[in-house]
């Protein structure tokens, strides 16, 4: 493998076994790499490539049944898989710290930020209380979380996921380790704040020399903060070196295919659109207000703010914004599992925002959803074609006719037809997706509405569903209302974008000029804030 | 304050359901046959019809049911609890004869099984599957199927007639008159048996709660970090595992508080207790309304109050508990 100058931690042909009965006898089949100091090596991989486990293996955090069985891992000087779990302690916090992806749950909700940052000082350093508590602050500050005496004071929950993840960072890097480990460290995250924390991320880093081995499975991650890339899969690496020669010039296969798939920010070259609208929102709104007792205290909180919006027939309307935009909430109102307070939702000369309940039920065929989580959305106790067939079912097909469309609808979504019979556990994530997708299908709507449909998946077959949502487009005929956060799959498959900003739409128009050229300062921050953004733009936009 | 106003709260919750259950008891009495006044001419050997109407009329038993029940809620307000016409006291003083018994059995078994159910809880799920694991486990079920009279009864015969430890029943020895320290051993001796009869069951259920608890929050993210941090298991499951795992328990105890109450009356019954459980099952038998009523007041008091407690200690233990919520 590729030497490396005065490495801090040198994985030698390592090897990690997984209980009897999964998928594969071995998570990490002879891994080797090495990180120096002061550099920061992204592994990139998707998931089940090992590449978590592999960070987990380094800290030997590894849960009960998956053991080291082969290899070492050498850092300064120590080989950690056969340390003793005195020596291992010793290591884990000072010498070597972890982030992980998700900080509302890394951090223990009933203790407070400064006190689960202390406790680094507490077990590995013999500093007083006050100094302890005056290092926390200077932490705290390091990472600029705002107010840092009240952050240190603060519960998790009190905290937003930006705040909890530098807190986290604040934690590993308190003893200042040789080595930190991110393992999806901004996964969770709006893309503004994660431009942030990967900024936060690289200049701390390089003031601190400290080296940083960051797990990810997001390419544009890796174009923006990695100095070198180990590319993973099925728990072997295939490919590593700069990340100059890996992005621009792949060498193998699966690395080829992993940056082929990664979405371009270049909208493809716009379509002709109908002037026939098939739905007209007009001044949407929805309030929610909460708590309070006899009208006393109530919070009131506008989720969605009279927002005007046009889907031509056959046309994909795009809404984006980050986590609290009202995005997910004007889906629901559009298809009406949430009540809107005011404002027209007309679809096909019909106000949706008026219909009774039972209108609603019978009407729902016109307008189907699918959902973002390809896990949750599927009830694992009824088997896939059931599911499938459900709806038709339900609006009156005879059971043997929606049987038999199930499995045409199947062979639309590219699913084996004989798949029918089998539950929802045993199809893979992207394979669930093109289930909920064939349920919302089945009901042949006008409309689909896709609320983070591809947001759950892997790179690869993100654009693999992608692809088949072009081609249902053109041989449906549908119109699409595609809700994301991310705003390179929106460049991909949408015709008309419109950017929403707490409950409001702040910009709207096609995709190729809101993308092209913005013009509200929002917007302007959103493009800014994609990881990678020049090597997403330097790319060519595919079309099915 | 977040404390304060949520405890203020949840106490004006609470006087509905105390008037709820007070009417609740008080209609449900009154499909029974026979009143106070039959069950106290059966105790003088019967009387005339004549005796019974006047007794009846002294008593507010003539008056109707809407009135009765106006009545005892308008001198309930007043904490007055009326007159128990079976003990010739006022209610009042008899339940609080009755009552230290009761608390002291229901604390002293409510932290024993709470505490032993812990220890126990962690000390299986620390060895899940192993063999601490398994013995935990099936005498949690042993105690948790056993019913609580046999326990009792068997405890007795091992411990007050074969070995002769402890006594066989009653709250003190009343032959010799104590004071002081002597005394409080002597209570303390007596109330050993009941104590464990009780509690058996209730560790058995808080242990089974507290093993699934634990190894829930053993398989948080956050503990995954405490790790990574290099804390050592027993500081991971002392300052991490514990409170977090800790939280189901309490609410737990709430819960339970009533059945607890309910358990102390065969238990009482078992170890001779003068306390609330069998006065409860007298005054049934003896049809005495007044100081039946008083106890489910007093237990409903004791129930609130619990839960109460349980909630000002949950709020204090989960800061993501909001007083507006």
């Amino acid at each position: 493998m590729s030497a490396v100058d005065n490495p801090i931690l040198t994985i030698e042909s390592l090897s990690v076994k997984l209980p009897k009965g999964a998928d594969r006898s071995h998570a990490l089949g002879g891994v080797s790499m090495a990180i120096a100091a002061n550099e920061i090596v992204c592994v990139v991989g998707e998931s089940g490539s090992g590449k978590s486990v592999m960070a987990n293996a380094i800290m030997r955090l590894l849960p009960g049944e998956v053991a080291i069985d082969g290899g070492r891992v050498l850092f300064e000087g120590k080989d950690l898989a056969s340390a003793s779990n005195t020596e291992m302690r010793r290591v884990r916090g000072a010498g070597i710290a972890m982030i992980f992806q998700e900080p509302m749950t890394a951090l223990n909700p009933l203790r407070t930020i400064g006190d689960q940052i202390g406790e680094m000082f507490e077990i590995h350093t013999e500093l007083s209380k006050s100094e302890i508590k005056a290092r926390v602050l200077a932490l705290l500050q390091d990472v600029r979380i705002p107010d840092p005496a009240q952050a240190a004071r603060a519960y998790p929950h009190e905290l937003s996921g930006g705040q909890r993840q530098r807190a986290m960072i604040a934690m590993a890097l308190a003893l200042d380790p040789r080595l930190l480990i991110a393992d999806e460290p901004t996964t969770a995250l709006d893309v503004t704040t994660q431009a942030q924390i990967l900024k936060l991320i690289k200049e701390l880093q390089s003031r601190r020399n400290t080296a940083v081995l960051f797990i990810t499975h997001d390419f544009g991650v890796v174009a923006e903060i990695a100095d070198r890339v180990v590319v993973m899969q099925h728990g072997k690496v295939v490919e590593q070196g700069a990340v100059k020669d890996v992005l621009t010039n792949p060498q193998h296969p699966y690395t080829q295919q992993l940056i082929a798939a990664v979405p371009p920010l270049t909208a493809p070259p716009p379509r002709a659109l109908s002037d026939d609208i098939i739905l007209d929102l007009a001044d949407v709104s929805k309030t929610y207000r909460n708590g309070g007792f006899l009208g006393r205290g109530v919070r009131v909180t506008h989720a969605v703010k009279s927002v005007s919006l046009k889907l031509p027939r056959g046309a994909t309307l795009g809404i984006v914004g980050e986590s609290g935009s009202g995005k997910s909430t004007l889906a629901r109102c559009i298809i009406r599992l949430i009540d809107p307070d005011g404002g027209s939702i007309v679809l096909e000369g019909k106000d949706w925002a008026k219909l009774t309940r039972d209108e609603v039920r019978r009407e729902t065929r016109h307008i189907q959803m699918v959902f973002q989580d390809p896990f949750a959305s599927l009830n694992p106790r009824r088997k896939a074609g059931d599911l499938v067939a459900q709806g038709p079912i339900v609006h009156g097909t005879p059971r043997v006719q929606a049987v038999a469309q199930a499995k045409e609808l199947f062979r639309l979504v590219g699913l084996d037809p004989s798949a029918i019979d089998r539950f929802p556990h045993e199809f893979s994530g992207g394979q669930r997706q093109r289930i909920g997708l064939a349920r919302a299908l089945a009901l042949k709507p006008d409309v689909l509405v896709a609320d983070e449909a591809v947001s759950a998946l892997d790179v690869s077959v993100q654009a693999q569903v992608l692809k088949m949502l072009h081609e249902l487009r053109e041989r449906l005929g549908l119109s699409i209302v595609f809700i994301t956060h991310d705003l390179r799959v929106a460049a991909q498959i949408c015709d008309l974008v419109a950017v929403m900003k707490d409950g409001e739409v702040v910009e709207h128009g096609l995709a190729g000029e809101v993308f092209g050229n913005p013009q509200h300062a929002y917007t302007k921050a959103l493009l800014a804030s994609i990881p990678g953004g020049d090597f997403a733009r330097s790319r060519k936009p595919i079309t099915a | 304050m977040r404390i304060l106003s949520l405890a203020g709260r949840r106490l004006a919750a609470s006087i509905p359901t105390l008037f709820l259950i007070l009417i609740g008891v008080f209609l449900l009495l009154q499909f029974a046959p026979g009143d106070t006044v039959d069950a106290m001419m059966a105790q003088m050997g019967g009387g005339d019809a004549a005796t019974a109407r006047e007794l009846r009329k002294f008593y507010g038993l003539d008056l109707s049911i809407p009135m009765q029940l106006g009545n005892y809620l308008w001198r309930l307000i007043r904490l007055d609890l009326g007159f128990s016409s079976i003990y010739g006291k006022p209610v009042a003083t008899v339940i609080l004869e009755r009552l230290p018994p009761t608390i002291l059995l229901m604390t002293a078994s409510l932290s024993f099984a709470f505490f032993f159910g812990l220890l126990f809880g962690v000390i299986a799920a620390r060895g899940v599957n192993k063999w601490p694991d398994t013995l935990i486990s099936t005498l949690g079920l042993v105690f948790y199927a056993t019913p609580s009279f046999w326990f009792g009864l068997m405890a007795i015969v091992v411990f007050s007639i074969y070995l002769q430890w402890l006594p066989a029943g009653g709250f003190e020895d009343i032959g010799a008159v104590q004071t002081g320290f002597g005394r409080t051993i002597d209570i303390a001796l007596h109330l050993i048996l009941p104590t464990l009869t009780l509690g058996l069951i209730f560790l058995a259920i808080y242990l089974r709660i507290m093993r699934a608890s634990m190894l829930e929050v053993l398989n948080l993210d956050f503990v995954r970090t405490a790790r990574a941090k290099g804390l050592d298991e027993t500081r991971v499951v002392v300052r991490h595992v514990l409170r977090n795992a800790l939280l189901p328990m309490v609410t737990l105890i709430g819960l339970q508080a009533g059945t607890m109450l309910g358990g102390s009356v065969v238990v009482e019954s078992v170890f001779s207790l003068p306390g609330l459980g069998r006065l409860a099952y007298e005054s049934v038998v003896q049809r005495d309304l007044n100081t039946l009523l008083g106890i489910v007041f007093v237990s409903a008091l004791l129930v609130i109050l619990v839960n109460f407690l349980v909630d000002l200690l949950y709020a204090r233990l989960d800061p993501r508990i909001q007083a507006e919520a």
